[in-house]
C-alpha cells in the first residue's frame, strides 16, 4: 500500500464519520460540522488519488483534481458561513436547534424558546 | 447517545432499529468506499498528459494555475460567483434579525503589537503567493485566504469594526472578482473567438489581472463572512461607541 492510498482511505473514513454524524445527530450545528468533515474527506480522497503516479518520468501529480479541490475548499468555506448564518437565524426565529423533520425520529416534544426568540420591545430599538 | 440527550432538552434516543440500521449502513458505505479505492489501478496519470501537453498555451507555468485560470476557467469564475452569492445570502438572512451582535472585540497589548508586525507580513505574503502562482504552487485562492486571515485577525483584535469601511468600497471590492473575471472573459469573446479564451500572447497578463482582482475579492469576502454582516453597516458599532464615549 502506498502512502497516497493510505491517505485516500483516511479520507474515506472521514466521509464515513461525517455521514454517521450527519444522519444520527439532530443538532443542526453538528450537522453543519459533519458536512464539513465529509467535504474534507472528499478533498483528501481527491488529492491523494491524484498522486498515483505511473512512473518516475512524470513526478507531478494530476493537476485537475488539485484545481477542483482548491475550488471546493473556497466553496465549502462560503457555504459553511452561509449555513451558520442560516441556522443562527433559524434559532432566533424558532428557538430550536434541530429541524422539525427530526422531531418524530428523536422523540423531541418541545424545546424551550431560544435566547433571542422573544425579545422585550425597546431593548433593540437601534436594530433593523 | 448521551451527548445528544445532553445537548437537546427533551430529546430521546432514536428508535434502536433506526440507530443500528443507520450505523450498519454507514459501515457498509465505508466498506464500499474502501473497496472502490483499493480496486483502482495503483498508478494512473489522470489528465496529467493532456494538461502538460497544452501548458505552453496557458500562459503560465504552474499546472494547477493553468487548469484553474485557463483550461477550467468557467469553474473558477462560477466559484468566485458562489463567494459573492454567499455574501449576498448572508445579508439577506440577517435582514430583520433582532439578534444582538457580539460585543466588539478588543485585543490585549501583546496581540496588538504582534499584529502590528504580522499584518504587513501577511499582506506581503499574499502578494508573493499571488505572483508566484504562475510558476509554483500559489495563486489567487491561497493569497486570498492569507488576506482573509489577516482581516479576521484584525477583526478579532478590534482593529476593523463595523462602519470602518465605506459602503461603496466594500461593494466594489466584493464584486470586483466576478466582474473583472467575467469582463475579461467577455472581452475575449469580442477580441478573440470565445468566452474566456485568452489570446495566447496576453494570457499571462490577463491571468494575473484576474488573479489580483480575485485575491482582493476573496479576502474581502472572507472578512465579511467572518463578521457575519456588512462591515460598512455601522449601526451596531455606533450604539456601542455611544456608550463608551
Amino acid at each position: 500500500m502506498t502512502a497516497s492510498l493510505w491517505y485516500a482511505l483516511i479520507g474515506a473514513g472521514l466521509v464515513t464519520l461525517g455521514l454517521h454524524s450527519l444522519t444520527l445527530t439532530p443538532h443542526v450545528l453538528r450537522k453543519v460540522i459533519a458536512l464539513n468533515i465529509m467535504g474534507n474527506g472528499v478533498f483528501l480522497m481527491l488529492i491523494s488519488l491524484a498522486r498515483r503516479l505511473p512512473d518516475a518520468t512524470n513526478p507531478a501529480p494530476d493537476p485537475v483534481p488539485q484545481a477542483m479541490v482548491l475550488t471546493g475548499v473556497v466553496v465549502a468555506i462560503s457555504s459553511t458561513a452561509l449555513a451558520l448564518a442560516l441556522l443562527r437565524r433559524y434559532y432566533e426565529a424558532s428557538g430550536r436547534t434541530h429541524l422539525p423533520e427530526d422531531d418524530a425520529l428523536w422523540g423531541i416534544e418541545e424545546e424551550p424558546p431560544g435566547r433571542f426568540a422573544v425579545m422585550p420591545d425597546g431593548e433593540d430599538d437601534d436594530d433593523h | 447517545m448521551k451527548t445528544n440527550e445532553d445537548m437537546i432538552q427533551g430529546a430521546r434516543a432514536p428508535h434502536p432499529i433506526f440507530y443500528w440500521g443507520m450505523t450498519v449502513g454507514v459501515i457498509l458505505f465505508f466498506a464500499a468506499l474502501v473497496w472502490a479505492i483499493l480496486s483502482l489501478p495503483p498508478a494512473a496519470p489522470g489528465l496529467f498528459r493532456q494538461v502538460s501537453d497544452r501548458m505552453p498555451e496557458s500562459g503560465v507555468e504552474s499546472m494547477v494555475t493553468g487548469v484553474l485560470l485557463n483550461f477550467r476557467a468557467y469553474d473558477t469564475l462560477l466559484e468566485i460567483a458562489v463567494l459573492l452569492v454567499a455574501v449576498l445570502g448572508l445579508g439577506a438572512i440577517r435582514l430583520g434579525s433582532r439578534e444582538p451582535l457580539p460585543e466588539a472585540f478588543t485585543a490585549g497589548p501583546v496581540l496588538m503589537e504582534f499584529l502590528r508586525f504580522l499584518t504587513p507580513v501577511m499582506v506581503l505574503l499574499a502578494g508573493y503567493l499571488l505572483w508566484v502562482g504562475s510558476k509554483y504552487p500559489g495563486g489567487a485562492f491561497q493569497a486570498g485566504a492569507v488576506l482573509g486571515a489577516a482581516t479576521i485577525l484584525l477583526q478579532i483584535a478590534g482593529n476593523i469594526r463595523a462602519g470602518d469601511i465605506p459602503l461603496w468600497l466594500e461593494k466594489t471590492v466584493l464584486i470586483s472578482g466576478v466582474f473583472v473575471f467575467a469582463g475579461i472573459g467577455a472581452a475575449c469573446m469580442f477580441f478573440n473567438d470565445r468566452f474566456l479564451h485568452y489570446p495566447q500572447e496576453y494570457a499571462k497578463g490577463l491571468i494575473l489581472i484576474i488573479e489580483a482582482a480575485a485575491t482582493v475579492s476573496i479576502g474581502a469576502t472572507l472578512m465579511v463572512l467572518f463578521a457575519g454582516r456588512s462591515l460598512a453597516d455601522p449601526h451596531d458599532a455606533e450604539s456601542e461607541e455611544g456608550e463608551h464615549r
